[in-house]
């Protein structure tokens, strides 16, 4: 059974001192759609693309002044959509906030990536705590975050009540998104010259949703994409975010650190969800000699002047380790990984040419793009729209 | 006098009243190919720009979902951002709403477009604001009518404070001295406005044309002032000579009190055309092309809207409705409101009875505005007299057909405008504002 490889993309790589040591222009599209390409040759299941409403830092919350690191990003939607008419197979994954962007918006752009693309749109839902980028906007007050961050009972964010509505209302975001998206039946378009009717407004749905922090009307003004819905993919490091995904994602991206992490969180989210799929996430430093690859890592610690510090686990070796890494991860319940390189596009190379020939070699990855759509790659079904079955 | 240069855009021909679904050449308004092939042909003709119009929420009448027109289109800029991966030149202007949006994120989003396309993006701010639309927002209809411009002016002032906030030269990238971004070169912004409160710093280096091209597209006292302050280019209704005259002068005349030359803002009516081998032929095009907008359907939803009367029961091909409009209702939503309608209603209930019209007949006498009819030669000649009369700068061209209704005009009328001199031979520049003439 084929595993699932996905790669987040991010600037010039998930190392802060990355940008020193790669050739890569972060602001030009080219560099982009030179990575989109190597992915797609690599026959990746899908890219990620990252993205904040504030400028990268490395404090909690707010700018830090550092000026020998990336600073800058464009937004992931409309980069993504830039980058699908290069591409023909592979699943674009952008970032967009539940907090501050409106989910009409956000649900019309992902809609509209997916017909940009011909069925290959994700959307990566991420919530916004922030009360730097509350600032941006004006419009809400957030307690900063070092404050929910230091509450007595540690960093088990859940207990935050700031942290668990961003999350109530995330949910909300997402489940707006998918009533837009079924709006349009399928056929609802009927161009019926002899009644003069372009659209059969009984397969036009209200999504009438009213919830605690929006209501959307609806129907959506974009019809109803290639895929039905576009596929969710939520990061999640706890409970919380455990709930948010199995409520409202297709894809849940854990970080566990070990084999045993790794089995722990698949029974936790199992028991949540019996269908989300769930990938691990690794930050990864390739080289075909392992000793190059913490070699080149120390030195990019070094320019930082600070060890790499993540999120999710950090490996450091041959493309070859790591396929031996991710099928013992394999047997856990993980059923793909998202790969974020360390450095670009050199750890990008050694995932799309060595790790996917590795994996080939041991009968855990595709020869071939099997699918024409994201679902497709990833197995998903396509949905039915919730309204078509209440129609008479 | 020198001649003036005809600048063109292009109207993607998907949902608007006049676009014809009917005709069997017409393909899809949502496929990517479609704007893919209207995009290339805009280019193929050295068009300016490329040019998408906003609905947030689906129009109703008698408070239902209207079924007759085109509807279902992409989020703009998303769409325009895929375009600039298939074209090289042309300009991609999208109408994007000031009133549901956020200065922040719609900056960011604008200027990431003008990045990624090398410096071709255009925003036409409206400022279309009601409870309808609202109702698929946060924040519902929460802003006056006469506030629109206001907090659009202010939103259009506080983005141009975000681009103008990174220092030209901020991005270093020095990677010897480990300097990515110039110490000091990310300025804070801090506004506080009647509409707008915010604080922080921008995630986006200066792009290729600084800011986008920033379009309007509102006739009233507001919206011509609004666009004498801050815009590049209007979008306006008036294409026929006389009026165009008119609205020229009006706007171009609102430019000195903000400080600014007449050639900084480009007035761009909405221009159909029909064209024919012959005058006749061309006559009878557009009359075909009429018949087609308005379906026997559309012309009792027409008069619906004016009449703010259920006329369902009533033959479109048969006598002017006899009953009274009624006033005191409004079937039509998520359209720009007809105005005066007892005024619009006496004056077709006696063009009606003067030229014997059935409704179909009055409905697509009234509605016509077909701005260019003739052949390649007169139309060509046409649009230049417009311009070097001082009626418009250029026309952002309104096809009827998806996607393949601006092939004729390129293959046959660009080549006669090259010929006349009054557009370039070929792009010149590289950025949208090149292609403007606005330095
Ligand atoms: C030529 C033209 C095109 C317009 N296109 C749009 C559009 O695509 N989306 C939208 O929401 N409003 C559109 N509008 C509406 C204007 O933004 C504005 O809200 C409306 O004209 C009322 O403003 P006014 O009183 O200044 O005319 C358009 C207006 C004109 C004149």
């Amino acid at each position: 059974m084929t595993l699932h490889l996905a790669v987040a993309l991010d600037g010039a790589g998930w190392h802060p001192a990355a940008w020193r040591e790669s050739p890569a222009d972060v602001f030009s599209p080219a560099h982009w759609a030179g990575l989109l390409a190597e992915a797609e040759r690599g026959l990746l299941d899908l890219v990620t693309i990252e993205d904040a409403l504030g400028l990268q830092s490395t404090l909690p919350d707010g700018p830090d002044d550092r000026t020998d690191q990336v600073r800058g990003r464009f937004d992931a939607v409309l980069l993504a959509a830039r980058l699908a008419p290069l591409t023909t197979r592979i699943g674009l994954v952008p970032t967009a906030t539940t907090t501050h962007t409106e989910p009409f918006h956000v649900a019309i752009g992902i809609a509209t990536l997916d017909h940009v693309s011909g069925g290959r749109a994700g959307w990566r839902p991420q919530v916004s705590p922030r009360a730097s980028e509350a600032a941006h906007f004006g419009r809400r007050e957030f307690p900063p975050l070092d404050q929910v961050l230091n509450r007595p009972g540690g960093a088990d964010l859940s207990a935050d009540p700031h942290v668990r509505d961003l999350f109530a209302e995330a949910a909300d975001a997402v489940e707006v998104a998918r009533r837009l998206w079924d709006s349009w039946e399928d056929d609802a378009e009927i161009r019926d010259v002899a009644t003069g009717r372009f659209l059969d407004r009984g397969k036009l749905h209200y999504a009438d949703f009213a919830g605690r922090f929006f209501s959307v009307k609806g129907p959506s003004i974009t019809p109803r994409p290639p895929q039905g819905q576009p596929v969710v993919a939520a990061l999640a490091h706890a409970r919380l975010p455990y709930e948010f995904a199995a409520r409202a994602a297709d894809v849940v991206l854990v970080t566990p650190h070990s084999a045993g992490q790794a089995r722990a969180i698949v029974e936790e989210v199992r028991a949540l969800s019996p269908d989300l799929k769930i990938f691990a996430d690794l930050l990864v430093f390739l080289d075909e000699d392992g000793q190059a690859a913490r070699r080149r890592k120390a030195r990019l610690d070094e320019l930082d002047g600070a060890e790499l510090a993540s999120d999710a686990a950090i490996f450091t070796g041959t493309p070859a380790e790591l396929a031996e890494v991710l099928l013992e991860w394999r047997r856990t319940g993980i059923e793909g990984f998202r790969l974020r390189p360390g450095a670009l596009p050199h750890d990008l190379f050694r995932i799309t040419r060595g790790l996917t020939a590795e994996l080939r070699r041991r009968g855990a990855f595709r020869h071939a793009y099997e699918a024409a759509t994201l679902r497709g790659l990833l197995g998903l079904p396509r949905p039915a729209g919730r309204y078509a079955e209440t129609a008479p | 006098m020198t001649r003036r240069r005809v600048h063109l855009a292009a109207h993607f021909p998907g949902v608007n009243n006049t676009t014809v679904w009917a005709d069997p050449r017409s393909g899809s308004q949502i496929a990517f190919s479609s704007f893919a092939h209207l995009a290339r042909t805009a280019e193929r003709g050295g068009f300016d720009f490329f040019f998408l119009a906003e609905g947030l929420r689906l129009r109703e009448l008698k408070g239902r979902i209207h079924d007759l027109d085109v509807a279902g289109r992409p989020e703009s800029l998303t769409v325009l951002s895929a375009l600039a991966a298939v074209t090289d030149r042309l300009g991609l202007a999208g109408t994007v709403n000031a009133t549901f949006n956020e200065p922040y994120e719609l900056a960011r989003r604008l200027a990431t477009l003008d990045h990624l396309s090398g410096g071709r993006a255009g925003w036409n701010v409206v400022t279309t604001s009601d409870a309808f639309t609202g109702a698929n927002f946060r924040r519902g209809g929460f802003l006056d009518h006469a506030d629109r411009y206001e907090r659009a002016a202010e939103f259009v002032r506080l983005a141009r404070r975000l681009w103008d906030s990174w220092e030209p030269d901020a991005v270093a990238a020095d990677r010897e001295a480990g300097v990515f971004v110039r110490p000091g070169s990310i300025g804070e912004v801090e506004h506080r406005g009647r509409h707008f409160s915010i604080r922080g710093r921008f995630t986006l280096p200066r792009s290729p044309q600084g800011r986008p091209v920033i379009i309007q597209a509102g006739d009233s006292d507001e919206g011509r002032e609004f666009a004498a302050a801050e815009a590049d280019v209007v979008f306006s209704r008036h294409g026929g000579l006389a009026e165009g005259k008119a609205f020229y002068a009006d706007v171009k005349a609102r430019l000195a009190r903000y400080g600014r030359k007449p050639h900084q803002l480009k007035i761009m009516p909405a221009a159909t055309y029909a064209l024919g081998d012959t005058e006749a032929e061309a006559a009878e095009n557009a009359a075909v092309i009429r018949r087609q907008q308005v379906s026997p359907q559309t012309a009792i939803a027409f008069l619906e809207q004016v009449w703010g009367r259920d006329l369902s029961g009533h033959d479109p091909d048969g006598p002017f409705p006899a009953v009274e409009p009624d006033l005191s209702s409004d079937l039509s939503q998520g359209r720009v409101a007809i105005k005066d309608r007892a005024g619009v209603a006496a004056r077709w209930r006696a063009l009606a009875e003067e030229k014997k019209l059935s409704i179909r007949e009055l409905v697509i006498e009234v509605t016509g505005r077909q701005t260019f009819v003739g052949t390649p030669q007169s139309v060509a000649r046409q649009i230049d007299e417009h311009v070097q009369a001082g009626a418009a700068d250029g026309f952002i061209l309104v096809p009827h057909l998806t996607p393949g209704g601006l092939d004729d005009f390129v293959d046959r009328v660009v080549p006669l405008l090259r010929e006349r001199g009054a557009v370039r031979a070929g792009y010149t520049g590289t950025t949208l504002r090149e292609h403007l003439e606005l330095e």
